[in-house]
């Protein structure tokens, strides 16, 4: 029972549930809620239904229904001979699924968390981003790697870590992260579509989480174009990218007007939205979950430096989880990740309301 | 009723034979000839798990003049690749496949295109064997634009996907699960056709190669592993890197067979047999004895690990190319002038398209961003200095 609360805590945190005014401003009364698992699970039966050549493997994906439930009913409506159940060898499966997408297939290869994944990075950078380049356009890839990524909820070190960064680093890679149901679909779906690799970073906490979904979301056809980042809530005061819906209603209530940016891709990066949006506010505070050095905040911090740099009225602000690797005990979990109240406390020195300094550890 | 044959026969050796025959085609008709003449193996096969095939091997005139022209094409470009390293006009890695020859042509000759192949680095005759030109061989070597990766692979990175040959792949043992993974997708788009995923005895040991033997043996896929087992991985022995050298024997369930690597017949009766097979019951190994008369690449002498006279050894007892040469002889299809003769032709043939090579532009500055993507989305990329150079990805 404390456990469950202490999840649903954690995964607050940093995640949003719906704030009741957005959902009258927004959506009509009668809008369907779906949860992120079920827009995964029906981007995936749309994309196998609509093109042959799409078919899924991973392990525990079929008999099991999905670790994570994400592919739940797939084998039974494709078949094994498109949704493959494999042995714990990563190395060896991902390297298969490569050489199926040199051949025209489009796999989509799903690590049960992308820890997992640095077992078989060699085949994700050298076989699968690098082969369109090194063939002058001979051998493209049309493979999606998908799964969990970054901290879960007590899993320890080893389950814990954020990939965006290393994939993102990477050129011949596409990377996206969806936050909600409407980006789960509609990103997972263009992915799947797209002729180069894709790193397809879920979120495991996100999984259950429930959000409302339009007609045009849950039509088959429906898609988000890669690389363009959503202005999730629109500000003046400063710029909050990655998502803290919580954190910028609680700013709200200290007059701090904040313009908090969805990137949904994390290569390629939306560039222009965030300068854009910096231009507009002057501040810019970027929020990660995975190791802070050389991370996404820094590329995002940079980016601005360089196209925006007379525009900022403050420092860039960097919050990220903590430099160290994740802590099991519950107390300590809570400061390895981003919590609302570091996000605030960040944006209220950009914008140079005192804050009082917290005690050095 | 020789010219008549040449006229309508569509292969490549009969084409590039054309001007020898016409000077000879009063005497007899010797290249076309499809007259079977049956050869045996220098060796009998040994098997793992499975039943030997016949050491008698079909053959014809034909087949004899283009295993013959097509390995001593191939011997006389990576000796004109040696060389040209050594002018440095090929830069960073070269490794190079002389002494191997009969893997790849042996090979080819089971196969069809519809057949998929794909190896490591040392690529470049697994890549003419599967009708890529001399042209792009040298301009890919020397980076420039006529190569077949338009010179942004480089040696190591050989493709021709309309001849369903996968690569050229720097990693270590990277391309086997990738060709299990070829293998799956002509199983997926029943094409009953096969892969197979050439690998040295450095890479046998390589834990991702069981891996996907594993997935292939589970999935029946028709995959065959191929250990080119030149003894050598890079400069340590195969007695020093494997517990178990007998690598046609390392699949366990999967059956395997040993073949004379230097023998092109023994190649072709055994990569024959290992289509048959794989169509219908899944993985194979085939493990090439063969040798490598280079050091591991072209930084490498090759002789601080074995001796010369083991490399002579082999010259004179196994060359792939001088064996050949005696069965033409033997069976009298040419003199030994006339055999010579082609040489001459393919020492001519490689000389012209190192030249035209030479003459190949380098890369147009833009092709620095080209290919990154296969759909570029409008995305932008950098140079070294991004205030500098900027370009949207096609």
């Amino acid at each position: 029972m404390l456990a469950i609360a202490r999840q649903r805590m954690l995964g607050q945190s940093f995640k949003k549930i719906l704030p009741a005014v957005s959902v009258l401003r927004s959506y009509s009364s009668a809008a369907k809620q779906i949860t992120v698992r079920e827009a995964l699970n029906s981007a995936l039966d749309e994309e196998m239904s609509a093109d042959p050549k799409v078919f899924l493997m991973g392990e525990e994906v079929g008999e099991y229904q999905g670790a994570y439930k994400i592919t739940k009913g797939l084998l039974e409506k494709y078949g094994p001979e498109r949704v493959l159940d494999t042995p714990i060898t990563e190395a060896g499966f991902t390297g298969i699924g490569v050489g199926a997408a040199y051949y025209g297939l489009k796999p989509v290869v799903e690590f049960m968390t992308f820890n997992f994944s640095m077992q078989a990075i060699d085949h994700i950078i050298n076989s699968a981003a690098k082969s369109n380049y090194m063939s002058a356009g001979q051998i493209s890839v049309p493979i999606v790697f998908r799964g969990p990524n970054g901290a879960a909820a007590g899993v320890g070190a080893q389950h814990s870590q954020c990939y965006a960064a290393w994939y993102a680093s990477c050129p011949g890679l596409k990377v996206l992260s969806p936050y909600n149901s409407e980006d789960a679909r509609g990103l997972l779906k263009a992915a799947i579509r797209d002729p180069d690799p894709v790193v397809f970073l879920e979120n495991e906490l996100l999984y259950g989480e429930s959000f409302p979904v339009s007609d045009e979301v849950l039509d088959s056809s429906f898609c988000l174009p890669i690389g363009k980042a959503k202005i999730e809530r629109e500000g003046k005061d400063v710029t909050i990218t990655a998502f803290s819906k919580m954190a910028a209603e609680m700013l709200e209530k200290d007059g701090i007007y904040a313009e908090v940016i969805n990137l949904r891709s994390i290569r390629p990066l939306d560039r222009s939205t965030i300068n854009a949006s910096v231009r507009k506010t002057n501040r810019l505070i970027t929020v990660e979950e995975g190791f802070p050095q050389h991370g996404v905040g820094a590329e995002i911090c940079a980016s601005v430096v360089e196209e925006s740099f007379s525009y900022l009225d403050a420092p860039v602000e960097r919050i990220a989880g903590a430099d160290v690797p994740m802590p099991y005990a519950a107390n300590l979990e809570r400061m390895a990740v981003p919590q609302v109240e570091d996000i605030v406390r960040a944006a209220k020195r950009a914008c140079y309301r005192s804050v009082p300094l917290a005690a050095t550890a | 009723m020789a010219l008549s044959r040449l006229a309508s026969s569509s292969s490549r050796s009969a084409d590039l034979l054309k001007p020898l025959c016409s000077a000879i085609s009063l005497r007899r008709p010797i290249s076309t000839d499809t007259t079977p003449i049956t050869v045996e193996t220098s060796v009998p096969f040994t098997s793992h798990q499975c039943d030997t095939p016949s050491r008698s091997v079909q053959t014809n005139a034909k087949e004899l003049f283009t295993f013959f022209r097509d390995m001593a094409l191939m011997r006389r470009m990576e000796i004109a690749a040696d060389s040209l390293y050594k002018a440095k006009l090929i830069r960073g890695f070269c490794h190079l496949y002389d002494g191997q020859e009969a893997v790849a042509v042996g090979m080819e000759a089971a196969i069809t295109k519809k057949d998929c192949i794909i190896t490591a680095y040392r690529d470049h005759c697994t890549f003419v064997s599967r009708g890529g030109t001399l042209l792009e061989v040298f301009a890919e070597l020397m980076g420039r634009q006529a190569g077949c990766s338009r010179g942004k692979g480089g040696s190591m990175h050989f493709y021709k996907k309309d001849s369903n040959f996968y690569g050229g792949h720097g990693i270590v043992g990277a391309q086997v699960p990738l060709g299990c993974g070829l293998a799956f997708a002509q199983k997926y788009s029943k094409d009953e056709a096969v892969t197979f995923a050439l690998y040295g005895d450095g890479a046998a040991n390589q834990g991702q190669l069981f891996e996907a033997l594993n997935i292939s043996a589970l999935w029946d896929l028709p995959a065959i592993l191929v250990c080119e087992n030149n003894h050598y991985g890079m400069g340590t022995a195969e007695w020093r890197a494997a517990k178990s050298p007998a690598y046609y024997k390392r699949g366990d369930y999967a059956p395997g067979l040993k073949v004379d690597g230097m023998d092109a017949f023994a190649v072709k009766q055994a990569c024959t047999f290992a289509k048959e097979h794989a169509l219908k019951n899944g993985p194979i190994i085939l493990e090439m004895d063969t040798y490598r008369y280079h050091g591991h690449s072209m930084s490498d002498p090759g002789s601080t690990y074995r001796t010369r006279d083991e490399i002579t050894g082999v010259r004179q007892e196994r060359d792939p190319v001088e064996r050949i040469r005696k069965l033409i002889l033997s069976h009298d299809l040419a003199t030994e002038k006339e055999l010579k003769d082609i040489e001459k032709e393919i020492r001519k043939e490689v000389d012209d398209a190192i030249a035209q090579a030479k003459e190949n532009p380098l890369p147009e500055s833009s092709e620095l961003f080209t290919n990154v993507y296969a759909k570029g989305l409008g995305v932008e990329s950098f140079g070294a200095d991004r205030k500098e150079v900027r370009a949207i990805l096609p």
